[in-house]
């Protein structure tokens, strides 16, 4: 005050609130405003326990390593052999996740089944149904099979490799889909049979079953079209992970496809992506077990995804039981999107390189979630494809340097021995021990 | 005629049989005995054939369909001819719910009533019931026409886009964003069309139109409540 200062009183230094931050604040005008709740891309931003709180110990006397690039550590995976009479190789245990045309533009679409065929791993469609691009340039298309069931034919169903009926996402376990208005061109629009313009809700059940003895007998459907040649994953956002992999094991899928709150969306309500979900570390141990109970593990593949970065990313999800991972955000990362190179046009959007997320906008500088022809002009596939093979390639060397560290010659001989914890919770969640100890929160025995 | 015993064959040989059938296949008609509520009868099927079923069927029979003609002699299980894309599926009993479950074309007749949730999802299938439909049915329908020459149950056409309802009889409510609308001669037309199709004996006249209001195609804070 005035006063006190001419006074000469000491005055605080002005104190942001922790409850009351500049983001809460400006939730509140934003919603003030608008009267609508607030859409965005991306996955969850908090901080949450990742991976990150995950170390691999080495090896040492006990354990000795594999020597880097003489000794072979082998990366390949089969998904689907269970039931499937064509399961799905991959050189690489790191897989395109399902992203929508529509969110993405066809260009993005193609650069994703270039880069992925380039690397030896497969890549999957998304809501708005397959295109040919896709189909075109991946060797291994995996097709999704949504609520929404937009652009869904029995012709694309039987070119596809593998099937994915997608009963939830880890951005929005429990949600539909929206794609906003400013993206529904022509092609969008007439691939949905939907009128141009508006906006498209996607459902968040599926129009002909609802749970576990319904999903078995819609497998069976989906086998019966595509005369039981191809693998049928079930995606699953991270909710409950012990029973959703348990039942979806029972009702019969060749694989399960787990995704954490890390997720990434195109488009849904920031408080579902912030506040509905469970994060990627928390969910594969309990999904891990599942499988272990019913005898599965490695029978029925799990395939990992939510907020997956790095070689060591893959390496610490391998190590505590998956198959294989996914990426989304990180792929189109790798294609360009969020490039700083952008700024200028990112601080017109009012956003910075990195944050920008209003995807559903159309208006991406990158061209790659967009539907707008000149800002899609921006985008080579071919450039984009040769580096998205690079990042995966980076990813699996990486994988790689970790696993001969560790004295294996497959990455899925890394195991949750390897294995210790920085923080008490990625412990608990983990169950992994922390390090320097032999002990987790709720180890059997312990009394904690 | 071919006639299969499902019991006999069992349902993967059966439907691979059907599924074999080329465009130009001369085996054009077929029968399948004691169906016996089995589950995914002929489904997937992709040429100009047709296929009897005698007996009540289970889940998603006819689903997929593309060209074949499918007549049910008996009632039909949940999500018959779902994701239909062309041909005809013929019901001459009842039907359970999710019929015709986001048919994208074709056409699908039942004779008796149909359950909830009928053309949920419809994204350019024809749909023509002689009896009643019950709740919730052609919700978020895209495109196409249902017929209904009975009673409709609650919630008709909820959160719908393009697709057409004729109702003859009442309609127990009208769902979110779905409305009565002006009966012109285009739509007389398309129904006298459906109904001929269908064999069923009923004036267009006597039905009304419903269908999108379009109030919630793009967010409107003010419709928030319709969400
Ligand atoms: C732009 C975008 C579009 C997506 N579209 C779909 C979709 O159509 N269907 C689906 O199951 N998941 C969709 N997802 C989620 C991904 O399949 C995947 O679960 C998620 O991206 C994995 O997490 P990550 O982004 O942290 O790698 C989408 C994600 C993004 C980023």
């Amino acid at each position: 005050m005035t006063n006190d200062r001419s006074k000469g009183i000491p005055r605080t230094t002005p104190r942001q609130s922790a409850t009351f931050s500049q983001d809460v604040n400006s939730d509140i005008r934003r919603a003030a405003a608008t009267g609508i709740y607030d859409i965005r891309g991306g996955g969850a931003k908090r901080k949450l326990p990742t991976f990150d709180d995950l170390l691999f110990m080495g090896a040492s006397i006990s354990r000795y390593p594999l020597e880097g690039y003489r000794e072979k550590c082998d990366t390949s995976v089969t998904i689907g052999g269970l039931h499937a009479e064509n399961p799905i190789h991959l050189d690489i245990p790191i897989t395109i996740a399902g992203m929508s045309f529509g969110a993405l533009s066809g260009p993005a679409k193609e650069a994703l089944g270039r880069g992925a065929s380039a690397a030896g791993t497969s890549t999957t469609t998304g809501d708005g149904g397959m295109t040919p691009e896709e189909r075109g340039h991946s060797s291994k298309l995996v097709y999704q099979y949504l609520p929404s069931r937009y652009g869904m034919n029995p012709d694309d169903l039987r070119k596809a490799d593998a099937i994915e009926i997608v009963v939830g996402q880890g951005a929005k376990p429990g949600g539909g889909g929206m794609l906003l208005g400013q993206k529904i061109s022509d092609r969008v629009a007439a691939m949905r049979n939907l009128p141009k313009g508006i906006d498209q809700r996607s459902a968040c059940r599926h129009p002909d079953w609802t749970g576990p003895d319904d999903l078995e007998i819609k497998i069976l459907e989906l086998r019966e079209i595509t005369g039981w040649k191809v693998p049928i994953y079930v995606k699953v956002a991270g909710a409950r992970p012990y029973y959703d992999v348990t039942l979806a094991v029972k009702a019969g899928a060749d694989a399960v496809v787990l995704d954490g709150m890390q997720g990434g969306t195109a488009a849904t309500q920031d408080v579902f992506i912030e506040h509905v979900g469970q994060p990627t570390l928390a969910i594969i141990r309990p999904a891990v077990q599942a499988l272990q109970d019913l005898g599965m593990h490695r029978k029925v593949q799990l395939i990992l995804s939510g907020g997956i970065r790095s070689g060591a990313d893959v390496a610490k999800a391998m190590a505590l039981g998956a198959d294989a991972v996914a990426i989304g955000t990180a792929a189109l990362i790798a294609l360009g999107d969020n490039d700083p190179k952008w700024e200028a046009e990112y601080n017109e959007l009012g956003t910075t390189a990195g944050a920008y997320d209003d995807w559903h906008e159309g208006r991406d500088p990158a061209g790659i979630t967009t539907q707008d022809p000149e800002l899609m002009k921006r985008f080579d596939p071919i450039e984009g494809g040769r580096r998205l093979k690079n990042y995966l390639k980076v990813m699996t060397l990486e994988a790689q340097t970790i696993a001969r560290a560790c004295g294996k010659n497959h990455l899925h001989n890394l195991e949750p021995e390897d294995l210790v914890a920085l923080t008490m919770e990625a412990a608990a969640m983990a169950k992994i021990p922390l390090a320097g100890t032999d002990w987790y929160p709720g180890k059997p025995g312990t009394g904690f | 005629m071919q006639t299969i015993d499902l019991t006999e064959t069992g349902l993967r040989e059966t439907n691979k049989m059907l599924h074999a059938q080329a465009a130009n296949t001369n085996q054009t008609v077929w029968t399948i005995e004691n169906a016996k509520g089995a589950h995914a009868i002929a489904c997937g099927l992709d040429a100009p054939i047709e296929v009897t079923v005698k007996g009540s069927t289970g889940y998603y029979c006819g689903g997929m369909n593309q060209q074949a003609t499918i007549n049910i002699h008996g009632s039909a299980g949940p999500g018959t001819g779902e994701n239909i894309m062309s041909g005809k599926i013929v019901i001459e009993g009842d039907a359970s719910q999710y019929l015709g479950a986001t048919g994208h074309g074709g056409l699908i007749v039942v004779k008796g009533n149909a359950s909830s949730r009928c053309g949920i999802s419809m994204k350019g299938v024809n749909i023509v019931v002689q009896g009643n439909i019950g709740h919730m049915s052609a919700f978020m329908g895209q495109s196409g026409n249902l017929v209904v020459c009975g009673d409709a149950g609650d919630a008709l056409g909820d959160s719908c886009y393009e697709a057409r309802f004729f109702v003859r009889g009442k309609v127990k409510s009208l769902g979110a964003d779905c409305e009565k609308k002006e009966m012109r001669p285009e739509h007389i037309a398309i129904l006298t069309e459906l109904l001929a199709e269908a064999g069923f004996d009923a004036k267009p006249e006597e039905f009304t139109r419903y269908g999108s209001a379009r109030k919630l195609y793009n967010f409107d804070v003010d419709n928030a409540a319709a969400y």
